[in-house]
């Protein structure tokens, strides 16, 4: 057992510090159970956030050292024995106390997002969807909503790209519903219009991030960009549906 | 004088607390009713509950693998787990409603994994006779928590998200008229008054030290239940997973899913040998291999072989390996090994257990693929609870319902996988209608007492007002320990009596508890306020075990150490005395009725011929 030096940060959105605390590490610890050692000895009320503690509800999500991380799921033998360890809440969004983020922000998107709509008829009987043609929605469906991807991205991190932009976790969860093969809502209009695909540039630093390891720039946010491009800007496919009608 | 006249105040038909599984499905079953305003309050995040840990899949007679299931033959083994002290009517409703409840969760957008013929997959899981259980690869429970959040968030529910219920008020008659509830984040308290109150809290594994349960599991529906002078239900009946993590000790309970044993694998001790074949009980044998050959066919699928002992129900096996780790014969850092590398391949392992192989991957460093895992019990759910009628899930209090873990009854003293998140769209399906219809029946809003408002902020406030007092950390950190030692998996009379002892000990240094800091977002205060929700569940835990002198399913006496028929009689209920101690009563049971009484005890030989013949009559009317 040795102590280490961590500084986490202590305040609100308009003023706070990082404060040094001490905490002996033991085998197997996780930058979560530090935190939680520190809060039930040095420290009742540092406010932070967990469920789980085992990767799969997306709560514990903070900076360390800089990087985004899931605080559950960072082993303290990742550092270096003597590194100082520097804790602090996510920048994308504003802090409610210490390293609690006021997230309400990604559940406004959410709720903009036309939900799985299908058809009255399908809905009579048991849906029959081969496992191929449902593989890459499951891919999808495995995003825990951590939002360290939305935390990453640089539009969202923007207050104004905030407001044009739904941000990589609500792309992948359009695509997940525009490839459900039951799915009969048609939400290209709202994927350029509402939730600003063309604001994405493609810099990746999402999929970099994302715990689930989805690949949210390739398989998700490109494929519906593709999407909008056939609908609104291939001049041979407006042709068509002027002749043929909308499908 | 404390002034409520600024507490802001909200009024619902129906207001669910807790929004994991059950709490979504009895907010969105609410809401389908024109002119009903629904609330729905949540301790977390929408969408963090602890359904969302929930691995192995849902049991639903769906029939999609084996055509021969039906809800005759699920209801027998849900009966059988619980060693037939199951609520007969509740095994009965669950075992009919869950398929459509399953079906109705993939038209609300569940990705389930496919049969070959693209329909529901399903998997083996302890004590279920056929596949049953509908699943997504090893994350079943975020699937349905998503799916139903996703759909919620459509159907006008008023949501209020890291909100804590402190406790009930009741109008003079007795009736629930509200509940008064805490912002964690700025500590503003909000009164919402309601015709009817669901809860949907889950249980309270919070109690022990091992638990797979998260930071929410403080009872929290038991305790405010309890105190509006409810009834609390098998509470002696604490399931304890047989494979949680052992090691690293700070990963020490964290759930291994049963779907391990489902897809094959196999538990070892140190001297590697399958132990599970010497712990096969009587009334499984006829229905279980006994040789290692008969459980290798029965894993490529031969349907004339009998299940491998490892699919024995979870109290058998986390008892099991407890009497192999205390005879000298556990693996390294005191548990059993865990092995499907030598059962199935490296692909199949990441496709079918992905969050399995991350989790072992990253936590322990160890790849399952190529190693056995080290598990051992673990504190996983409340079979015990709130005690409901079964057929309108209400409560001993008039407008109080409850469902999900929070409810007791339907498992009895044991619990079968994957008949928890059925259990979660049955009855909180059920308990959302139910209450509709209640509040419907009332003309106006029952009364919130001021008086009793006061009372309830007055005692969150002194918490974090007194000068000085006890750190509520250590004092729960004393009551798992106790709870650990003294009433875990295998109980003695002496032992329990210690329990006790602690529990009233540390009730009384609970009444002079101190959190520091201020009231926003304060984690100590949190703390704090659960802690009397723990301390009554543990309470009651403790006195059920006490009382009930033989071992049933999960509840394992040392000194009693058979099942006794005459406890088969028997309910154990835990309420609230005229002088204010908790009070532990035997409870004769309903006499079951006789045809459930009949396909209960049929063997399963019997069984299946006549699905046989029902499904056969059915099939030449279509």
């Amino acid at each position: 057992m040795k102590d280490r030096d961590f500084k986490i940060y202590r305040g609100d959105n308009e003023r706070g510090e990082l404060v040094n605390y001490k905490c002996k590490v033991t085998e197997g610890m996780v930058v979560l159970d530090v935190i939680h050692r520190i809060q039930a000895d040095q420290a009742n009320d540092l406010a932070c956030r967990w469920n789980c503690k085992a990767g799969k509800c997306g709560s514990c999500s903070i900076e360390i050292n800089g990087k985004p991380r899931l605080a559950c799921m960072t082993r303290m033998n990742e550092f270096d024995d003597t590194e100082k360890i520097v804790i602090t809440p996510l920048k994308s969004f504003p802090v409610l106390k210490d390293i609690v983020t006021d997230v309400s922000w990604n559940y406004e998107q959410n709720k903009k997002i036309i939900p799985f709509s299908p058809s009255k008829k399908d809905k009579e009987k048991d849906f029959v969807m081969m496992q191929k043609d449902v593989d890459r929605v499951q891919h999808f469906r495995k995003c825990i909503e951590c939002y360290l991807c939305q935390n990453m991205c640089h539009v969202v991190r923007d207050n104004d790209g905030k407001k044009n932009f739904s941000g990589p976790r609500f792309m992948t969860r359009l695509a997940s519903l525009e490839m459900h093969p039951m799915d009969k809502a048609d939400r290209i209009g709202d994927i350029r219009d509402v939730h600003g695909s063309g604001m994405c540039n493609i810099t990746r630093c999402c999929t970099e991030v994302c715990p689930e390891e989805i690949q949210i720039t390739d398989d998700a946010i490109i494929p519906l960009k593709e999407r909008v491009i056939d609908r609104f800007y291939d001049p041979v496919m407006i042709f068509f549906r002027k002749i043929f009608g909308k499908n | 004088m404390l002034d409520i006249s600024d507490i802001r105040r909200i009024k619902f038909d129906v207001l669910v607390i807790g929004a994991g599984g059950a709490g979504l499905s009895a907010a969105i079953a609410a809401s389908q009713e024109k002119n009903i305003k629904v609330g729905l309050v949540c301790k977390s995040l929408l969408g963090k509950a602890h359904t969302v840990m929930a691995e192995g899949g849902m049991a639903a007679a769906l029939g999609n693998v084996d055509n021969r299931d039906d809800w005759k033959i699920h209801f027998r083994d849900t009966m059988r787990g619980g060693k037939m002290l199951n609520n007969w009517k509740m095994a009965e409703i669950h075992a009919k409603d869950a398929p459509a409840r399953v079906r109705e969760l993939e038209h609300w957008g569940a990705v389930f994994d496919r049969t070959k013929d693209g329909l529901i997959n399903q998997r083996n899981f302890g004590g279920h006779r056929y596949p049953r259980l509908a699943h997504v690869g090893d994350r079943t429970g975020l699937e349905m928590i998503r799916t139903l959040q996703d759909h919620g968030i459509h159907q006008g529910i008023d949501i209020h998200m890291e909100c804590t219920a402190l406790d009930i008020t009741k109008d003079n008659s007795g009736r629930v008229s509200g509940i008064v509830c805490m912002y964690r984040e700025t500590g503003e308290f909000i009164i919402f008054e309601t015709k009817s109150l669901i809860f949907a809290t889950g249980g309270a594994g919070k109690s022990w030290e091992v638990t797979s349960n998260s930071w929410e599991y403080t009872g929290d529906g038991y305790g405010m239940a309890y105190e509006a002078g409810a009834e609390l239900i098998d509470m002696e009946f604490n399931q304890f997973h047989p494979t949680g993590m052992v090691w690293p000790p700070s990963v020490k309970g964290i759930l291994v899913t049963e779907g391990v044993r489902g897809e094959g694998g196999i538990l070892k001790n140190s001297q590697g040998k399958r132990f599970m074949f010497d712990y096969i009980p009587e009334k499984f044998a006829n229905e279980t291999a006994d040789t290692e050959e008969e459980a290798a066919r029965w894993l490529r699928g031969d349907k004339d072989a009998r299940r491998p002992p490892e699919l024995l129900t979870r109290d058998v096996v986390a008892r099991a390996i407890n009497t192999e780790v205390k005879a000298g014969r556990g693996s390294e850092h005191g548990g059993a090994y865990l092995d499907i590398a030598t059962q199935r391949n490296a692909e199949d392992i990441k496709k079918k257990l992905p969050s399995m192989y991350h989790q072992f991957k990253v936590l322990a460093e160890l790849d399952i693929t190529k190693q056995p895992m080290e598990v051992g019990p673990t504190c996983h759910y409340f079979m015990g609870g709130i005690k409901v009628n079964a057929e309108t899930s209400m409560t001993t209090v008039k407008g109080l319902f409850a469902c999900g873990e929070a409810a007791g009854g339907m498992h009895g003293a044991n619990r079968l996988g994957g008949n928890s998140l059925s259990d979660l769209l049955v009855f909180g399906n059920l308990s959302g209608r139910k209450a509709v219809e209640y509040s419907k029946n009332l003309k106006s809003y029952p009364k919130v007492n001021d008086k009793d408002v006061k009372n309830i902020i007055k005692k969150a406030t002194s918490i974090l007002n007194r000068e000085k007092g006890n750190n509520p950390y250590l004092i729960h950190e004393d009551l798992q320990k106790s709870m650990q030692y003294n009433v875990g998996i295998i109980r003695t009379k002496k032992e329990i009596i210690d329990g006790v002892n602690t529990i009233n000990n540390l009730k009384s240094q609970f009444k002079n508890v101190k959190a520091p800091g201020t009231s926003q977002f304060n984690p100590g205060w949190h703390e704090a306020i659960a802690l009397r929700n723990l301390l009554i569940s543990s309470e009651a835990v403790a006195k059920s075990a006490l009382l009930r002198e033989e071992s049933r399913g999960a509840h394992t006496r040392e000194d009693f150490p058979d099942e006794r028929k005459e406890w088969l009689e028997y309910n154990i209920i835990n309420k609230k005395g005229k002088d204010g101690e908790m009070e532990t009563l035997k409870e004769k049971r309903n006499e079951p009725d006789t045809e459930l009484n009949r396909i209960a005890n049929s063997s399963i030989e019997e069984l299946e011929k006549e699905v046989k013949k029902d499904h056969n009559k059915l099939m030449s009317k279509v």
